[in-house]
């Protein structure tokens, strides 16, 4: 299929403040014996139940030299516990039609599980779910597969210009933080990993007292309670403090780097650290960004880029929030020798957005969109779950969502434009264009 | 991306049999207005909103040599303003309605939809209708949009190896059959292309009764069909061309073709020609296909990853498909990644012998199960999502295939027996009904790059 645009992923919109109960989301959260938190939302509206089991655990929790036991050690659970083969793990889950999937992220990492709410369906695949959380076998010829299928993905990876762009972009804008790791690792770091350091990581990092549960579905409150005991009550238990990232260093200057590459089109992003899932500019800068690049089509950069010009098929900015400052990106691809006039069209719309802020009429709109368009960002089980998934994760209040909804209708274009000035700095920014080519003398029609 | 997997749609009677009930949607309602639009709506009031989606009966199969992606140019251009809703103000008027649109072109199809909260589907409606009679189509427009269509050709197939790999298999797999062309043309018929074009085909094809209006959500039947009537209504029906049936001549023997692209894996593509779902009620092969696929790839448990991937360790990767949901030949796929230090030789080879072996001793009974099971599941499933419901019924229906055959069909995929699978891999798996594409995988260093030469050539 040829889709007339693939949005990027828009960053789920989260901000935190104190509050009554929901109104719009009935969250019930309470916590395990062991200390596990808990989300839940009860709907019988169709016979499933949707599942996951996070932790502290994502590749920023990596060291450079390991980089990649965190990813591993996530891509291992399945591969066999408790007595189960890693055959008898997949048997298992396909007999009754669940499929288990996971996060991996910068900061997360987990489990998840969809399942028939149905009594025989739903008790075989909890059972599999509990078990290749708590006691995961890593069996050191599975690890062995999967470094060789692993280091083959990544090199294949590692000449596409997309690949390039990316790894390129983090390891300038965050430097010695971990962000700057490659999710999976290096090629040389993945044929370093060993079986103990998933076993070391798993005792670390997937410890009880630090698991968000998220549940959505086909159960009471009571069966609830007692998935949430039984998915987390063998986990490793540590009175270790809960691991923490370190701070991330802003960026004192901008950078540019250009990298050659065969490919018919360049691949270029703009970008710096941005914000955290608690930061108080959140609301401003999310809303901000819509008009800027996050709106699709009604977006200036998509204007700019795309619907005047034709330059480019994708051509977006975002924010990516997490634990620690995530990057604020613009991103996009054009035909080579067009990489100079789309590099320079986005530059200018970031710069005049950073000093104008939005439009009165533009704010208006973007505000229409969110809150009109509220009821699409919970229409389904698979919405709602990841939204549990990050505010328990985060740490965020259960009213978030109708803090959120408020906080869009009251924000100002004064305050967007203040919080882009002091958080976007046009100067600052890390450039990266994979493949472009020095535009034709006077082809540019760009300002 | 292609979907390999397009998997038969599942219904909910059925569901009774594994899930104590069938709650939040409830069957759909058909009704036709006088100018022949078709009206389906699936009521589910799970959540306060809507989706629509206009589908049109065309799309790559109805292009001609020369002017190939015509389809999906057309479809980029319904954006760029009517006679009375200016440029860019159709997006503008659904993102302030709070709502999200976006547009598909497969090779049967053009649809566009928009998901909404459930007051201001008449908004979508409206504008839906607008553009079905007054595309302005203006050639200022035409210029930059052909560009964006081109960034989409070199993003999405010209600098995706296994995306070229794909397009030369479908244009060897077929001779004659239009499948045989990209959805998103040819380079340079897209380089060629006038607004002329896009215009002839909107006034051959955008007509009421080649559309079919699908709407999910929490609707109330008779009120879409009011406001489907007074905003569709008055746009008058059209005499449609003669679809002509192209049927692909029979194939003569096995077909390969070598794609040499800048890669570090090798990869390898092997279609069969294989029957689609032509009646839901009467044929047996297509569901027994479908288990077939679900033997081999329906899960992590399932063959091709049990055995290349993880016995064998010949392969990375392991996938298994069928496409039987189509106006035109089916086909049934299998595609693998060597492992690093395996050839594209020895997967192929790794591949044969998991079809040898279903041919030889057919599937056990606690496959087949799991296939039915997953496949029971699955539907559940897909219900979350009202998108999803809606995109079902319209592949369904641009194949000619009505949805009111869901329960039909899960009720046909239960009865598969694994008899039949194997039957279907004796008679399916041959070398005569075979293409082959292989990636040869280029080192970086000295790949030239220049504007790429026309047509089929470009891939070298």
């Amino acid at each position: 299929m040829f889709n007339r645009l693939i949005a990027p992923a828009l960053a789920a919109a989260l901000a935190a403040t104190a509050g009554p109960a929901s109104a719009l989301l009935p969250i019930q959260y309470w916590q395990t014996a062991g200390g596990a938190r808990v989300y839940f939302v009860e709907n019988h509206d169709l016979p499933m139940l949707d599942l996951s089991v996070e932790f502290p655990a994502g590749a920023g929790y990596d060291r450079p030299a390991k980089a990649g036991a965190a990813s591993m050690t996530q891509r291992l659970l399945r591969a066999g516990a408790d007595k189960m083969t890693e055959e008898d793990v997949e048997q298992r889950l396909a007999d009754v039609g669940a499929q288990l999937g996971g996060r991996f992220d910068n900061d997360r990492a987990g489990l998840s599980l969809r399942t028939l709410s149905s009594a025989r369906e739903r008790q075989q695949a909890l059972d599999v779910f509990a078990r290749v959380l708590r006691a995961p076998d890593f069996p050191r010829a599975v690890l062995e597969r999967e470094k060789v299928r692993l280091i083959g993905s990544l090199k294949e990876a590692d000449i596409r210009p997309e690949t390039i762009v990316s790894r390129t972009f983090y390891r300038m804008a965050y430097g010695d933080h971990p962000y700057a790791l490659r999710d999976s690792g290096e090629v040389e770091t993945v044929k370093a990993l060993t079986r103990e350091d998933l076993v070391q990581f798993h005792r670390r990092h997937y410890v009880a007292r630090y698991a968000v549960v998220a549940l959505i579905g086909d159960v009471t409150r009571a069966e609830a309670e007692a998935i949430a005991e039984q998915v987390t009550g063998g986990l490793p238990k540590s009175s270790a403090e809960e691991p923490v990232l370190p701070p991330v260093k802003g960026l004192a200057s901008g950078a540019t780097r250009s990298i050659p590459h065969h490919a018919a089109q360049a691949h270029i992003v703009i970008g710096a650290p941005g914000i955290s899932r608690t930061d108080p500019d959140y609301i401003a800068l999310f809303v901000g960004n819509f008009v800027l690049g996050g709106g699709g089509f009604v977006s200036r950069i998509m204007e700019e880029v795309r619907s005047k010009r034709g330059l480019a098929y994708s051509a977006a900015s975002y924010f990516y929030p997490l634990q620690r400052e995530g990057p604020f990106v613009i991103s996009m691809q054009t035909r080579r020798d067009q990489a100079t006039q789309a590099l320079e069209v986005a530059q200018a719309t970031l710069a005049e957005f950073v000093k104008s802020g939005p439009s009165e009429e533009e704010l208006a709109a973007a505000k229409r969109n969110i809150v009109n368009g509220f009821p699409l960002r919970i229409d389904s089980n698979r919405k709602i779950h990841e939204y549990l998934a990050t505010i328990g994760f985060y740490r965020l209040p259960l009213t978030y969502l109708d803090d959120f909804v408020r906080n869009v209708q009251s924000v100002t274009a004064a305050e967007i434009r203040d919080a882009f000035q002091r958080r976007i700095r046009p100067d600052r920014m890390v450039t990266v264009v994979v493949g472009g080519e020095p535009a034709k003398a006077a082809g540019a029609g760009a300002r | 991306m292609f979907s390999f997997k397009r998997k038969l749609q599942l219904a909910c009677a059925v569901l009774a049999l594994v899930a104590a009930s069938c709650p939040a949607a409830t069957d759909a309602t058909e009704s036709k207005l006088a100018n022949g639009l078709r009206v389906i709506v699936k009521p589910d009031r799970r959540a306060p909103v809507a989706v629509m989606l206009l589908l049109y009966k065309v799309g790559s199969v109805d292009e001609v040599n020369g002017v190939t992606g015509v389809a999906h140019v057309l479809e980029h251009m319904m954006f760029k303003g009517t006679a009375g809703t200016p440029v860019g103000e159709y997006s503008r008027l659904i993102a302030s309605a709070g709502g999200r649109d976006n547009a598909y072109t497969s090779n049967d199809l053009t649809g566009y939809f928009a998901s909404l909260g459930k007051s201001q589907l008449e908004l979508a409606l409206r504008l839906e209708a607008d553009r079905m009679a007054n595309l302005t189509l203006s050639p200022e427009e035409f210029t930059k949009e052909i560009r964006v269509v081109m960034e989409e050709r070199r993003l999405r197939t010209d600098d995706r190896p296994r995306s070229l790999v794909y397009e030369q298999m479908m244009a060897t797999a077929l001779t004659a059959h239009p499948y045989r062309r990209p959805i998103i043309g040819w380079m340079n018929d897209l380089e060629n292309m006038r607004v002329e074009d896009l215009r002839e085909f909107y006034q051959r094809w955008y007509a009421p009764n080649n559309a079919t209006l699908v709407v999910v959500g929490d609707v109330v039947p008779a009120e879409v069909l009011a406001l489907a009537g007074k905003y569709f209504g008055g746009i008058p029906a059209r005499d449609l061309p003669a679809r002509k049936p192209q049927d692909e001549p029979a194939q003569l023997g096995v077909k390969r073709v070598t794609v040499k692209a800048p890669a570090e894996l090798p990869y390898v593509l092997m279609a069969f020609r294989a029957p689609p779902l032509r009646d839901p009620e009467r044929d047996t092969e297509p569901y027994a296909l479908e288990m077939l696929a679900a033997v081999l790839d329906g899960s992590q448990a399932a063959r091709l990853n049990r055995t290349l991937v993880r016995k064998e360790r010949i392969a990375s990767s392991a996938d298994a498909g069928y496409d039987g949901i189509a106006r035109g030949p089916g086909f049934f796929y299998l595609s693998a990644t060597p492992t690093p230090g395996k050839t594209a030789a020895e997967v192929e080879a790794g591949l044969r012998r998991e079809m040898a072996k279903i041919i030889e001793h057919g599937v056990t009974q606690d496959e087949l199960e799991r296939a039915k099971a997953q496949a029971v599941a699955q539907h559940v499933y897909e219900r979350d999502s009202m998108l999803v419901q809606a995109r079902q019924i319209a592949s369904l229906e641009a194949a000619d295939i009505s949805h009111r055959t869901l329960d039909v069909q899960l009720q046909k995929l239960r009865e598969v027996t694994s008899e039949q699978v194997r039957e279907v891999a004796r008679k399916y798996f041959r070398d005569d009904a075979l293409t082959i594409a292989t990636l040869d995988p280029q080192p970086l260093a000295g790949v030239k790059r220049k504007p790429p030469p026309p047509g089929l050539k470009h891939v070298q």
